[in-house]
């Protein structure tokens, strides 16, 4: 066999064991979708009736405007922003697009409303992002990014509350943003920019005019509730983000698996061709030779007779 | 008459169905909740949800820190954590239940206080089973 023939059989072979493990990740990533989205179904019961619980008591505590969770006349000092993205790569642009979302939010609240942004980062992707550019971060979660549960989001909450409740002057963040993927369908994924605190109240209460909230009976009182209401709707918020950020960060990763796939099947393709080329230009070679040998045999035979 | 009660966790719908009474515990207090009560809204303390069905059955389940919300017979349980009888598993919440009034795993008073009481309500909710 030729060294050409035998360059390319080898990287032909090197190709098909890469086109094996990208299939394998492509079909990983295509089931575990499917269950991240049931995971992120399962949580709209929940998140349905919190807001409505949480509409009816806003809409019936008397002190809203000076609750701390909603008051948006805070001072303008330091903004905190939480970016979901991924634990692992092979997933395309599905990390470097939310980072991409994020740095624009960043300089942003920097630049044109004065804000110290102060980073929360989740993966592992976007904690060596931001530890490359040598960027401090208040706080990195990874190793959660592809199977987030409740636990996790409400930990996350606990910390971005509390860094929230502090007073500006100890280093208390005076807003919280959060950037994710929203998960719209299998093929498109967007990444989203959030506020998660101060609250919006105003949005929920024109949802509640179409259907007339009850006249509730609140336990202890409605300040109470809605006291205990909020923290529980932060959670939420972060656990609903995480999820659909895992969502999309599977079907991120299948779509790179299945280009790098079809990929390989054109690589493959076009080698083998080389292959049978040099194959064929080997055949070719060895024919002419023994034509040519066999050929200056006959003319010695015949020129001696 | 009778109540449509859905008893939900952050992560999951944990039982749906009819029922004809609906027992709770809120921080106030012990609830109980028949058709036609008025609307409320209550924060509920960790302890055991029992509701009876329509069918006579009992559903226990055990509940740590949410709401229920009643209006128009239909009864919403919210709770971060909620597990029913079925699923608890006793060994494991005995454990707990040992260490956290043995001192506790961690310094953290309030915490071992809270661990404990996560036990003995997930153990009364086993035992309602029964």
């Amino acid at each position: 066999m030729g060294a050409q023939l035998r360059v390319v059989r080898r990287r032909i072979r090197s190709v098909q064991a890469t086109k094996k493990i990208t299939k394998a990740m492509e079909l990983i990533a295509a089931s575990r979708i499917v269950k991240a989205q049931n995971r992120l179904n399962a949580t709209r019961p929940y998140t349905i009736e919190l807001s409505r619980a949480l509409t009816a008591a806003a809409s019936n505590s008397t002190s809203i405007d000076d609750h701390p969770l909603l008051a948006t006349q805070k001072q303008k000092v330091r903004a905190a922003m939480v970016v979901i993205t991924a634990d692992r790569g092979l997933a395309g642009a599905y990390s470097s697009n939310a980072i991409r979302e994020a740095q624009a939010l960043s300089n942003l609240l920097q630049e044109d409303e004065g804000y110290e942004v102060v980073p929360y980062v989740v993966g592992r992707k976007g904690e060596g992002w931001f530890r490359f550019r040598g960027r401090p971060v208040a706080r990195a979660w990874t190793g959660i990014s592809d199977q987030p549960t409740y636990e996790h989001a409400t930990e996350i909450a606990d910390v971005v509350l509390a860094r929230f409740l502090q007073p500006t002057e100890e280093g208390g963040a005076d807003q919280i943003h959060i950037v994710y993927t929203g998960f719209k369908n299998m093929v498109s994924q967007e990444v989203r920019v959030r506020r998660i605190l101060p609250l919006e109240v105003v949005e929920e209460q024109e949802e509640a005019g179409a259907a007339l909230a009850p006249l509730y009976d609140f336990e202890p009182s409605a300040e109470a509730v809605l006291d205990s209401l909020l923290p529980r709707y932060v959670r939420t918020v972060i656990y609903t983000a995480l999820l659909e950020s895992a969502a999309s960060e599977h079907a991120a990763r299948r779509r790179a698996m299945k280009a790098a796939t079809d990929n390989a099947d054109e690589l493959i393709k076009s080698l083998t061709r080389q292959a049978n080329q040099a194959r064929q230009a080997e055949i070719t070679q060895e024919i002419s030779e023994i034509v040519g040998g066999a050929d200056a045999l006959s003319s010695v035979t015949a020129g001696s007779e | 008459m009778t109540l449509q009660v859905q008893l939900v966790a952050a992560d999951r719908s944990v039982w749906s169905g009819e029922g004809s009474i609906v027992i709770a515990r809120t921080v106030d207090g012990d609830i109980g909740v028949l058709p036609g009560h008025e609307p409320l809204l209550a924060e509920l303390a960790s302890g055991v949800v029992l509701v009876k069905t329509t069918e006579g059955e009992e559903v226990a389940a055990a509940v740590h820190g949410g709401f229920i919300s009643v209006d128009a017979d239909t009864v919403s349980l919210l709770a971060e954590v909620a597990e029913l009888s079925h699923e608890i598993d006793v060994a494991r919440a005995r454990k707990a239940l040992d260490v956290a009034s043995n001192g506790g795993a961690s310094d953290d008073d309030e915490a071992n206080r809270a661990a404990q009481v996560r036990a003995e309500t997930r153990l009364r909710a086993a035992e309602a089973r029964i």
